[in-house]
């Protein structure tokens, strides 16, 4: 508990940081719907020669005339993509900042088992994307009573626990490799977080690129497959819980025998 | 290169050992780290670990502290197993490291609970009789501290739940005298009671000063061992001849210094020879001492005064010009 506590503590500011940030663009975003909305006819023929960019970002598939559509497609992806982003971070750096800031002699030689510092690091992993989505929710929620449009709720909560489950996934993926890394955990964990939210839109634009869809979670998480059938892909969704737990196994098995040195 | 053993080894699970390493070798991939190193530190001993930068102190520290796993070999600290046993181990160890870095943005006393609470111990009044005796503010940050303030929160974080073994490495670089001094003055009172004190250091000085035995690392391997006292009788004797204007045709002379008045060397062999030798030779005055330890540490690290490396065979061999076998006579040993 006392390390769970301690890396909520460290994470704090970043968290705020990366809440209000997302959380604010979203809202924004979502202020902009009934704008958009009074330009329906236009934007529908925009939208519909665009061409590869159509499927590539699903508009082919939801109504960004209706609100869900636009939060879906247009708002939430800041949400996918940010936090993407924001759990790679977590992720990565978790195990391996001890490393890259040399505080692991500090933390290492007080008497824990290996494998509960590794559990309390991984349960603030869980617990900031708990945050994360959680805030997110509140502020995708408020955004749709600021402009006054109904919320199909069953839709609305599969599509933010698919971004949740996304997150996740990407969280406890980036865990695991923190337990590998000792410098450039960052930059690695944020390129980690855009490859696969690019690998989605390729599988999007080709049917030939379709296999990436077993390697991103971004497909199961993917606006245009989840909103039209308010349901996820079980078997996207399967594959990648079965990436995260590798993730997690992972980092308890490596770390724990790591060889810490300064 | 082989060790010399001035201690005696002895299986492991001696129970008056704190400390006890029987062939401890760790490789990281290729590049050495520390070979078949056996040590033996008795319980409320203070045991002096000298070496150069990367001679392998470190290496050897971590590997007791299971934060590296040693390739082969064992180890055992307060009779529990390096690699099995870690988290009891820390249970009963003050560790310092060489280098000191907290968490950015958290102040001296929110490290110390931390410290304290992975502890689940409640250290507040030690920490802060700590603080006291050191001059150190727990209300600064830790990235506004200089080096030394940094090493002092080291300090403290490893005597606060007072442990009965201490590992410090190389504990005082960066600290003024004065907190040397009061750092010396509150790890001996430790040791008054009870606790048993691991010093790594390349502070010859200080281990001449405070340790009881010490051992020397070179490259990895523990070359000497023994009571710092023994340690500097073992070897060569400092030599001073007034008068003489070039050193006697003797095996075992190292370190010539030639001046106007006389010589200088550090002579490892039989003093009778020498006496035998130096009765031929017109010269004022002769002074035989034993060396500091530095002038010790500097014989197992300095060339000879022919180039090649002294190596552990000359702690011995020196002291048998004749060319007759060595026999393991044991003087010296330890404990």
């Amino acid at each position: 508990m006392t390390m769970f506590l301690h890396e909520m503590k460290q994470s704090t500011k970043m968290l705020i940081i990366w809440n209000v940030l997302v959380g604010a663009i979203i809202v924004v975003c979502m202020a902009t719907f009934p704008e958009v909305k009074k330009q329906t006819d236009e934007l529908r023929e925009a939208f519909a020669m665009m061409g590869a960019f159509t499927s590539a970002f699903g508009l082919d598939k939801i109504d960004m005339m209706e609100a869900i559509g636009y939060y879906g497609l247009d708002c939430a992806a800041v949400l996918a993509f940010g936090g993407g982003l924001f759990a790679a971070f977590v992720g990565v750096r978790m195990l391996s900042k001890e490393e890259t800031e040399h505080t692991a002699e500090f933390l290492l030689t007080h008497p824990l088992k290996r494998s509960s510092i590794i559990a309390g690091k991984f349960a603030a992993v869980v617990a900031q994307v708990i945050l994360f989505n959680l805030f997110c929710t509140v502020c995708a929620i408020a955004s749709f009573a600021l402009i006054g449009e109904e919320i199909p709720w069953k839709t609305f909560w599969i599509f933010q626990l698919a971004q949740f489950l996304m997150h996740l996934e990407i969280g406890c993926i980036s865990f695991g490799v923190s337990a590998l890394l000792k410098r450039g955990s960052a930059g690695f964990g944020l390129g980690f977080a855009a490859l696969l939210y690019f690998l989605n839109v390729v599988a999007n634009i080709s049917d030939k690129w379709e296999f990436m869809r077993y390697i991103t979670p971004y497909a199961y998480a993917d606006p245009s497959s989840v909103i039209p059938h308010a349901a996820i892909t079980g078997e996207y969704l399967a594959i990648g819980m079965v990436y995260a737990l590798i993730g997690v196994v992972f980092a308890f098995v490596w770390y724990s025998r790591k060889d810490i040195t300064p | 290169m082989a060790e010399t053993p001035l201690q005696a080894s002895s299986p492991l699970k001696d129970s008056s050992c704190a400390i006890e390493a029987l062939k401890l070798t760790k490789y990281y991939g290729k590049a050495r780290g520390i070979v078949d190193v056996d040590l033996r530190v008795e319980q409320g001993d203070i045991f002096g670990f000298i070496g150069p930068n990367g001679a392998g102190k470190s290496t050897f520290i971590r590997t007791l502290l299971g934060l590296i796993s040693p390739t082969d070999g064992s180890a055992r600290v307060l009779g529990l197993d390096s690699v099995h046993q870690t988290k009891d181990i820390l249970e009963q160890v003050g560790y310092m490291p060489s280098e000191t870095m907290f968490y950015h943005g958290m102040k001296v006393k929110d490290i110390l609970a931390l410290s304290a609470r992975l502890r689940k111990q409640d250290c507040g009044k030690e920490a802060t009789l700590l603080c006291d005796h050191l001059d150190l503010d727990p209300n600064r940050k830790v990235e506004e501290l200089s080096m030394g303030n940094r090493r002092k929160v080291g300090i403290v974080c490893a005597l606060q739940h007072k442990p009965s073994l201490y590992i410090l490495d190389e504990p005082t670089s960066g600290l003024d005298p004065l907190v040397q001094k009061e750092f010396f003055n509150l790890l001996m009172a430790r040791h008054e009671q009870g606790a048993t004190i691991l010093l790594s250091s390349h502070v010859l000085s200080e281990v001449q000063r405070y340790c009881k035995h010490a051992a020397i690392i070179r490259e990895g391997q523990v070359i000497v061992s023994g009571t710092v006292e023994d340690l500097s009788s073992e070897s060569a004797r400092r030599v001073r001849i007034q008068g003489l204007l070039k050193p006697p045709a003797l095996a075992g002379i190292k370190n010539l210094a030639i001046h106007a008045d006389g010589v200088d060397f550090f002579y490892q062999g039989d003093m009778r020879l020498l006496v035998a030798a130096l009765a031929k030779e017109e010269f004022s005055d002769l002074i035989v001492e034993e060396p500091a330890i530095e002038e010790v540490f500097m014989h197992y690290y300095e060339a000879d005064v022919d180039g090649s490396d002294v190596d552990a065979t000359d702690v011995d061999g020196g002291n048998n010009p004749g060319g007759e076998p060595d026999e393991p006579d044991g003087q010296g040993a330890a404990s």
